[in-house]
């Protein structure tokens, strides 16, 4: 019952959003969000950790082809269903900073795409799965396109064949998948797409090592992992900032949780076969993304490709199948969720004030602004990882995961650290402190407003950083299991 | 696959539908005399609500076969009557500018329309060749008259001379082999016929029996614009009025279709070794130059006509799936993919002409900004442009999946790749509405596009029969 309530709320809110104008639309779109949040956060404290799913919700969705309309959480999904419902309303408070042209459309698909992400954290049925993938990309794909900057219609057009075309080799596979299965009990369909008949499969290696990549192919473009990345880079600099938060702060997750839940257990052996090429390819990801970001000019854009650069580390440690690898990518999708959303805000903050991203315009801002100062460097020093800040906990675990997987790809992946200090350090001297611009005198303080919504995310960064164990105890058990299937 | 329950019928007449399309054609003739316009759209619409209910009635109704088993209403008839009767009703509120203009000859088209529901009705449920000859004459005849309905525009015209043409060349095709298979077999009642091909009482009039098959393949395969026989498709249906082309794309082809999988699964189910690699590679064929080919177009009309074609492949790959057999998993995918896809069609149809109509503009470029001016139009026709594209959360999903699900189950895998990637081709076509209309600022005229209350009922009926069918797929799947 309550992940029925959880998935309909958002959808119920934007469906209102259709008939309702101006202030009451902000207040509306506002509203259902923070109580899906304090609903998620009730869920938080009722829910006992352990291994398998809680909060069941299941009907037959089509009862002649056996799928079935499952939803429950264990601790892993309750985790991102967690992030996903703080983030939502911090994301439509700094919409509200912007005049976008129909306001109300635009909040009506934010929460549109909250329903798909919390679809998608929560399916434990194949299909149902693949449903909500792909309804969480239609909104994402208007709101950055229709109020996307001056070349949104072909990036955003890449953004959608590119995904599409991953997730269809995803549904592929999960179809293959599908016909292998025998029929559930009760059922009078031959098959079932029940997330458990897909772990209890007996598969050949032949046939997982190629299934393996049929899945991974959505998987590895939504995170993205190199080489699947191009459209990552235009999409998060064209997309208007509420876009590229939901984007980079919870839509990237969906591509390691999925990676978690329907790849690992499922096809264990073309895992083990294909562990080293991923591994690598997220390494080269890691470098890839952290040398090109010291080369960029503009704010959005080097926040991009860090961004880049941090996913890859997640997925190494993934791919590690270590309980530390995993467990540190858990809190990694928590702390990258908070510390990328609060960036983007702020470099958002820096461009309504400047009317410009470009960092070699920039310079000097901080003597009139301290406090924006103060917020830009908790959260970049939390994204750089420094001990005490959510950063650190998630990369110091993956980067302990990698190690055990090698101790030389752990010593490349370590680098990511040293890299993205010079990188985010070097923006952050270049625009905050530096020589004087033309906007060192007129630039304007965060306003209450701003200070809302980063308020929490700072104390989250410090929740996080100082006390990891009030989250990882949470999806512990979870990993344990998705581990114990996946036979280490 | 449900079975039959067997309740009997109210009343013996049974082909209640046939018969009340009938003479309400007639009628309607008449009502033309009187020149009331405006009484004909209600009254056509109350009639097809009417056949509509009769025809839901007879599901699950065992019928004792009419005109000497040469007409069945089982379910399988039920289900296909009942999509274009519904394909039909949502289209009729568009034809709302004929009546406001005045159209002298609506009468006619109205009657005309009805009459060519008759011929789909038989080509869906007929158990002898010859009904299935009627049945396409009706349905083609009328709709030669009614491609060239704008009798002023040159287009409409040539797209009535060629569909003509063709068309009585299809059908002499078709008629031929049907003779051919008489010849072979003789008889032409479907249930003997597949008697006749298991088992060859004389072996030397094999050669007779394919060409005759063949033949009947070329001429269907016209009719729902399978390549290599749909090249007349996108000429004719540009030229074609777009009502019409609605029409042409939804209840043809839905019929053709049914009559099609029929054809191979009741009466020529033993010369599956023979037809079987042909329907392949005709598949295969359709899906590519109608993925490609609607890809290349620059007007929404087109781009739509060969997408029309493209979907005559997906549903082909029903006919693969379905070995031969009129139940199960690729027959109801079949139903399933049809109604999708009439729906879907009838609502981009649908809002194309109220929008061409307004803005006189055929291209892309004339949806520009309709997400602003109208954005009611703008989100049907998402819907629609997305349930074609086969996204989740539209019912062209469920049709894609159910269709090469059952497919794959058959084995059919290299062909399901095939057009998996061939539906990428589609994606990039179908976005091309949805970018015009929301990324790009409307050119010169940007005024809304006057839409009245019957047809907004209507589209948001279009849409949400597509949501829900994308949503709870289960009430529609597996009938058959």
């Amino acid at each position: 019952m309550l992940t029925a309530v959880l998935l309909l709320l958002p959808l119920a809110a934007a469906l209102l959003l259709l008939f309702v104008k101006g202030a009451a639309a902000r207040a509306l779109a506002l509203g259902a969000s923070l109580v899906e949040f304090a609903l998620a956060a009730y869920t938080a404290f009722d829910f006992q950790a352990h291994g398998s799913a809680a909060y069941n919700l299941n009907y037959s969705w089509i009862p002649s082809a056996g799928i079935n309309f499952h939803l429950g959480l264990d601790g892993l999904s309750l985790l991102l269903v967690l992030l996903t419902t703080f983030l939502v309303p911090l994301i439509l408070l700094s919409a509200f900073k912007r005049d976008y042209d129909n306001p109300s459309t635009f909040y009506a698909l934010v929460l549109f795409m909250q329903t798909g992400l919390l679809g998608v954290f929560s399916s434990l049925d194949a299909f149902l799965f693949y449903f909500f993938w792909e309804v969480a990309l239609i909104p994402i794909y208007f709101l950055a396109g229709a109020w996307g900057g001056e070349r949104r219609v072909a990036i955003t057009l890449k953004f959608f064949l590119y995904t599409v075309v991953g997730s269809l080799l995803m549904l592929a596979g999960f179809v293959y998948l599908y016909l292998q299965t025998g029929p559930a009990a009760g059922s009078l369909a031959q098959h079932s797409s029940e997330l458990s008949a897909f772990y209890g499969l007996k598969l050949s290696a032949s046939e997982q090592s190629w299934l393996f990549w049929l899945i991974f192919a959505a998987f590895a473009v939504k995170m993205p992992i190199f080489p699947f990345h191009t459209w990552q880079p235009d999409t998060y600099t064209d997309a208007p900032a509420p876009a590229t938060m939901l984007l980079s702060g919870i839509m990237l997750k969906m591509g390691i949780y999925g990676t978690m839940r329907w790849l690992l257990p499922v096809v264990p052996l073309g895992v083990s076969q294909w562990q080293k090429p991923v591994i690598i390819l997220s390494v080269i990801g890691i470098i890839y993304g952290a040398i090109i970001a010291i080369r960029q000019r503009d704010v959005k854009r080097l926040i991009a490709y860090s961004s880049l650069s941090h996913v890859g580390l997640m997925a190494a440690g993934v791919f590690s199948l270590t309980a530390v690898g995993l467990q540190g990518a858990v809190i990694q999708m928590l702390a990258h969720g908070v510390n990328v959303v609060g960036m983007f805000f702020i470099a958002d903050a820096i461009e309504r004030r400047t009317g410009t991203r470009y960092i070699p315009d920039l310079g000097g801002l901080t003597r009139r602004t301290p406090i924006l100062s103060v917020c830009f460097l908790v959260m970049l020093l939390s994204t750089v990882a420094l001990p005490l800040t959510a950063g650190f906990v998630g990369e110091f675990l993956l980067l302990e995961g990698v190690f055990q997987y090698n101790a030389w790809v752990g010593a490349v992946a370590g680098l990511t650290i040293i890299f993205s200090a010079v990188y985010l350090l070097r923006m952050f001297q270049r625009v905050m402190l530096g020589p004087d611009s033309s906007f060192s005198e007129t630039i304007t303080d965060l306003t209450s407003g701003e200070l809302l919504i980063l308020v929490p995310l700072i104390a989250l960064v410090f929740w996080i950083g100082l006390f990891p164990n009030s989250f990882m105890h949470i999806s512990e058990p979870a990993v344990a299991n998705i581990l114990t299937l996946v036979g280490r | 696959m449900t079975v039959a329950v067997g309740r009997t019928s109210l009343f013996e007449a049974n082909m209640t539908s046939i018969i009340l399309l009938s003479v309400f054609g007639i009628l309607n003739l008449f009502l033309g005399f009187l020149r009331s316009n405006k009484v004909l759209l209600p009254g056509a619409m109350l009639l097809l609500l009417a056949v509509f209910g009769a025809n839901y009635a007879d599901w699950n109704v065992v019928h004792a076969p009419y005109f000497n088993n040469m007409l069945v209403v089982d379910n399988y008839t039920v289900a296909f009557t009942g999509i274009v009767l519904l394909t039909t009703i949502l289209l009729l509120p568009f034809s709302r500018s004929y009546v406001t203009d005045g159209e002298p000859n609506l009468a006619e088209y109205y009657a005309l329309l009805l009459f060519s529901l008759v011929g789909a009705i038989m080509m869906v449920g007929y158990d002898h060749l010859l009904m299935l000859f009627v049945g396409i004459e009706i349905l083609s005849i009328s709709m030669y008259v009614l491609a060239g309905s704008r009798k002023r525009d040159s287009r409409s015209n040539e797209a009535a001379l060629k569909y003509f043409l063709m068309g009585a060349f299809a059908t002499g095709i078709l008629l031929f082999g049907m003779a051919l298979l008489y010849g072979a077999t003789g008889t032409f009642a479907l249930s003997q016929l597949a008697t006749a091909v298991a088992a060859p009482a004389n072996a030397s009039l094999q050669p007779m029996l394919y060409i005759g098959i063949l033949m009947m393949i070329i001429g269907i395969g016209f009719k729902v614009s399978a390549a290599p026989f749909h090249f007349w498709t996108p000429d004719v249906y540009e030229g074609t009025p777009t009502f019409f082309t609605a029409f042409m794309s939804t209840v043809v082809k839905t019929a053709g279709f049914a009559a099609f999988l029929k054809l191979l699964a009741v009466a020529l189910p033993g010369a599956q070794g023979f037809w079987m690699p042909t329907i392949q590679a005709m598949c295969a064929l359709t899906l590519l130059l109608g993925n490609v080919g609607a890809a290349a177009q620059n007007t929404t009309k087109r781009m739509l006509s060969y997408s029309s074609v493209s979907h005559a492949g997906y549903l082909l790959i029903g006919l693969v799936a379905s070995k031969g057999v009129l139940t199960g998993d690729a027959a109801s995918g079949i139903f399933f993919y049809s109604l999708a896809y009439s729906i879907a069609t009838v609502a981009a149809f649908g809002v194309l002409k109220l929008v061409n109509e307004h803005r006189q503009d055929d291209s892309y470029a004339g949806l520009n900004g309709l997400g602003k001016t109208n954005p009611l139009l703008a989100f049907v026709m998402t819907v629609a442009m997305l349930s074609l594209a086969g996204i989740p959360l539209t019912g062209g999903f469920f049709g894609k999946f159910f269709l090469l699900a059952a497919a794959v189950g058959q084995g059919y895998i290299g062909l399901v790749v095939f057009a998996l990637i061939m539906s990428m081709v589609g994606l990039y076509y179908y976005l091309r509405p949805l970018i015009a209309m929301y990324m790009r600022p409307a050119e010169g005229d940007a005024t809304p596009v006057p839409v009245d209350g019957i047809q907004t009922v209507t589209l948001v009926v279009l849409a949400v029969l597509t949501i829900v069918l994308g949503i709870a797929p289960g009430f529609m799947s597996g009938l058959l």
